[in-house]
């Protein structure tokens, strides 16, 4: 069963990277076989948590002993406007008696205490490594716990060791399309009904764009699923657009939601000016083309015209600020690149990025964009990045947290741009923020201190009469 | 063990909120407090992923920690391949002068036999025999971070510690618990080398978990004990064991090497360090120095100051066992009752706890005994809970992701009694200053402060 799925999802025709391999490196799949002593990353189940837990009225209850959940729960960002949920976390909590034994009857248990003390719409159980090992039947409890309750309980078969986050992420969306979405029917429709796919509301995101559609008039029928309700996500195949925000992760559920109920997708971004201003654009022309009022795209442009400029104005005192300086940018995939316009709008030279998670598209994109000399790292390891920034070759590292103390070690200013970072960057304000982040690094009088060589190191005594 | 059936364990089948987290884990913090030490996860990718970040957001420091990467194929065929090639890929790369192996759920599901993997390992690898190797067995399904850091401790005193004709007399050897910060071992050094005495302290997490600045970037941890110096403990005076889940491991010392070891629960509390005081004045022969004697006085000073706000006061406490076992003590000690103590997993020292209320359970157990407490005394994930029922927050342990210098904290000794009763202290204080009763709700100006309320 879960083999098949893992198949479908690696046969992804919606995928470009896919398409261009061979029959049977298509069978292969997308995760790499792991370099046992040399991988680093998260598993399925840790990828399918992101993509389902910002549903935030459900419950999320994960299936296996205290790893899984006892290290993990209550670390990551996607904000809610309302229920509160989805940040307790549950766990079965197997015990060896469990493993010897059998989960099943536990596992519904806990089901049965989750739905009767918190009356949730829906209850999602994750699949972890040891149940998949003895055998649970996820699937089996929860049709059964369904029935018997009469709620939704939705199996999430993504153990982690079957592969990678990003395989955890299309198993998630396996789960939603085979048990969620299509399966309420929305009060009312609108011709300018649109569902946003793959956008968690990190840090409150969603709400930096969400304004913007509203002002233009197209409704966010279901967003999957930042801020996300579980009735909303169950509707979603009553939205007239689909929009992709990480085509990676999730284009399995836009290609079945077209192919199932006929609406078409694109790939957007918030993330940068242009590609801001191209999304709101897209959406407001597909949704003309399926049939809303023509008015729809002059509201769009109306905004764009009036946000853009807005936000070049903003953006005009950090030029002289940011003049010179120079960012060494660490980050999977298609996300960062949008933002590259919009920071070397602001003045900051990109000296290069690791290409990592990037598809060979992404990075012929980012050749034509910035020339040969530019630099793409595949595979860089920490020490070299290391002396990368403590010879000064940059002033400023842009990354995730894991990597974040090969900079500061190195004392040289960074900024977080992953899943626990605080600050949003998305839409027009979101790139206003992420300069104002930047310059407030930078500037920050620590780095000229920090570099101070110790009283009792050699060094020029100038410090002392430098000292007023 | 039938001591341990006495305390209730919650009857849900869902554990809500959890309190305990896994034996590797644990296991790993031991390993990182050995120099130039690669952790290393016996089990599937994700697992270590979720540990790192963990202790990322704690200590706030780079953490080595790699994984044998076990896949669904390699799970069903056994993992020894796995784990050579790991090791082999560690060592090429990175040449750390040990590796410290935990297993997880996976590799204990299917049941490897450890003890004969490293004999294999041993023998098909020659050219690796200056690399040390421990293995440890850390099933996520049975016991938590505690025991996992007993047991690496434990298999690292059994697989390097060596006995020693000569005895030095002024070595002694601290087995340091999981519940002693990278401050409070600095702290005990500190105290120790006061009376001219070297300890080697196992694990030792104040070198290489209390923010280093490197001149290069390993990936290996950074300071701590070296595996030379674990391997000389044999020669020590002796040995001072802090922690009920530290005996284990010092008994395992006493029995291969012969050198005494003298148990402490704990060393939090006036008189619990008084005894320690004792101890090292009789090992070295030595009058405790100036120092200690005005960290004394100060202590006695600040407990005659603060019984006030601490008399009767209801508190409820949810931590590792043996942290749990110092702090409730400390508690008690002051004149403050302890109702309610939540402990993630079943451990000896339970038995001598002192609370009206003592489970096994999780924050959401610690949420309804806590409703008319005046503070709770927990880790940062406390504070959803007490921020729904307006209960404030003291926060001790790990995780510690939302306060900054987590790792530092001092609570051992005069000195870091002294600020533990400061801290605790000034919380009553505040709300007795400021006329802010109990329960407060929404608007009750905590400013973010350690109220725990979602202000953060
Ligand atoms: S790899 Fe398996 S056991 Fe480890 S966290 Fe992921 S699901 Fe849990």
């Amino acid at each position: 069963m879960l083999q098949d799925k893992i198949q479908d999802v690696f046969n992804e025709p919606g995928c470009a990277t896919n398409q261009a391999k061979s029959a049977k490196e298509k069978k292969k799949g997308c995760t790499k076989s792991l370099k046992p002593g040399a991988a680093a990353g998260g598993c399925a189940y840790d990828g399918a948590m992101i993509v389902l837990q910002p549903i935030a009225d459900a419950a999320h209850l994960v299936h296996g002993p205290i790893a899984c959940l006892g290290n993990s729960w209550d670390n990551r960002g996607s904000q809610s406007s309302g229920p509160q949920l989805y940040r307790t976390g549950f766990t079965t909590d197997l015990s060896e008696l469990d493993v010897i034994g059998g989960g099943e009857k536990k596992l519904y248990r806990a089901i049965k205490e989750i739905v009767q003390q918190y009356d949730p719409p829906a209850v999602f159980v994750y699949q972890t490594c040891v149940p998949a090992m003895t055998g649970d039947d996820i699937a089996a409890v929860c049709r059964f716990a369904s029935e018997k309750l009469g709620k939704p309980v939705i199996p999430v078969d993504a153990p982690g060791f079957v592969g990678s986050k990003n395989l955890g992420n299309k198993l998630a969306g396996e789960a939603l399309l085979e048990h969620v979405i299509g399966t309420v029917e929305p009060e009312y429709t609108t011709p300018t009904d649109v569902c946003i796919i793959g956008e968690y509301n990190l840090a409150g995101e969603l709400w930096l764009v969400k304004p913007l559609l509203d002002e233009i008039g197209i409704r966010l029928l279901s967003c999957i699923s930042g801020d996300g309700r579980y009735k909303e996500v169950a509707q979603a195949h009553r939205a007239r657009v689909t929009m992709m925000v990480c085509s990676q992760a999730l284009v399995n559920v836009g290609r079945k939601m077209q192919e199932r109920y006929g609406i078409p997708y694109f790939e957007g971004s918030f993330y940068g000016v242009s590609d801001m201003s191209d999304t709101l654009r897209t959406m407001a022309r597909m949704l003309v083309e399926r049939g809303a009022d023509k008015s729809l795209i002059d509201r769009a442009e109306g905004v764009i015209a009036r946000e853009e400029s807005r936000v070049w104005r903003r953006l005009e005192p950090y030029k002289p600020r940011f003049d010179g300086k120079r960012v060494l940018l660490f980050t999977g995939g298609v996300k960062s690149w949008s933002m590259v316009s919009a920071l070397e709008g602001a003045g900051l030279t990109i000296l290069g990025t690791s290409t990592k998670k990037s598809t060979k598209e992404d990075k012929e994109r980012i050749k034509k964009m910035k020339g040969e000399e530019f630099h793409q790292w595949d595979d860089l390891k920490p020490r070299d990045i290391y002396r990368m920034l403590a010879d000064h070759q940059a002033d400023i590292m842009m990354s995730g947290g894991r990597s974040q103390f090969i900079s500061l070690k190195a004392k040289v200013p960074w900024l977080d741009i992953n899943q626990e970072r605080h600050h949003a960057y998305a839409g027009y304000d979101g790139i206003v923020n992420l300069c104002e982040e930047i310059d407030k690094t930078l500037s920050n009088p620590i780095w000229r201190q920090v570099r101070q060589p110790a009283p009792w190191e050699s060094g020029p005594s100038s410090t002392l009469l430098a000292a007023e | 063990m039938s001591h341990i059936q006495r305390f209730p364990s919650a009857a849900k089948a869902a554990t809500t909120n959890p309190l305990k987290m896994s034996q590797p884990l644990g296991a790993a913090l031991a390993y990182l407090g050995i120099d130039r030490c690669l952790p290393l996860f016996h089990g599937s990718q994700g697992c270590t992923a979720f540990g790192l970040v963990l202790l990322v957001r704690h200590f706030r420091e780079a953490i080595p920690l790699q994984t044998t990467a076990m896949d669904q194929v390699s799970t069903i065929l056994g993992g020894y391949d796995n784990l050579e090639q790991a090791i082999r890929t560690i060592v090429e790369r990175n040449k750390p002068a040990m590796i410290g192996v935990a297993t997880t759920g996976v590799t204990e599901t299917k049941g490897e036999d450890m003890g004969g993997q490293y004999t294999l390992f041993r023998q098909r690898n020659p050219d690796m025999a200056d690399t040390a190797l421990v293995f440890a067995n850390t099933p996520d399904f049975a016991g938590g971070f505690e025991d996992g850091f007993a047991a690496a401790v434990t298999a690292m005193v059994e697989r390097l510690v060596e006995p020693s004709p000569v005895r030095i007399p002024t070595q002694v050897n601290v087995l340091a618990g999981s519940h002693l910060s990278p401050g409070d071992v600095e702290e005990l050094r500190d105290i120790i080398e006061g009376f001219g005495l070297s300890p080697i302290m196992l694990p030792d997490l104040s070198l290489s978990m209390a923010g280093r600045q490197p001149t290069d970037f390993t990936a290996t941890s950074l300071g701590g004990v070296t595996v030379e110096q674990i391997r000389a403990m044999g020669a020590s005076a002796a040995t001072i064991v802090v922690g009920e889940h530290m005996r284990v491991a010092g008994n395992a010392l006493e029995l291969k090497t012969d050198v005494p070891s003298h148990f402490f629960s704990r060393l939090t509390g006036l008189e619990a360090s008084d005894k320690l005081v004792r101890l090292l004045m009789e090992l070295s022969g030595k009058p405790a120095p100036a120092r200690l004697r005005r960290q004394r006085e100060a202590l006695v000073d600040a407990m005659l100051d603060g019984h006030f706000f601490f008399s009767r006061k209801r508190i409820a406490v949810a931590l590792e066992p043996d942290l749990l076992y110092a702090v409730t003590g400390f508690l008690a000690d002051m004149g403050a009752e302890v109702i309610a103590a939540v402990s993630p997993t079943q451990s000896p020292v339970l038995e001598r706890l002192k609370a009206a209320t003592i489970m096994v359970g999780d924050h959401s157990d610690l949420e309804t005994l806590a409703r008319d407490a005046d503070l709770i005394v927990s880790n940062s994930h406390g504070r959803q809970g007490a921020a729904r029922i307006g209960v404030a927050l003291h926060r001790m342990g790990l995780p510690m992701f939302d306060r900054l210098g987590a790792g530092l904290r001092v609570q051992v000794g005069y000195r870091g009694t002294r600020e533990l009763l400061c801290d605790i202290g000034n919380l009553f204080l505040a709300r007795e200053m400021d006329h802010e009763g109990r329960g407060h709700g929404d608007a009750h100006g905590c400013g973010g402060g350690s109220c725990g309320c979602n202000a953060v």
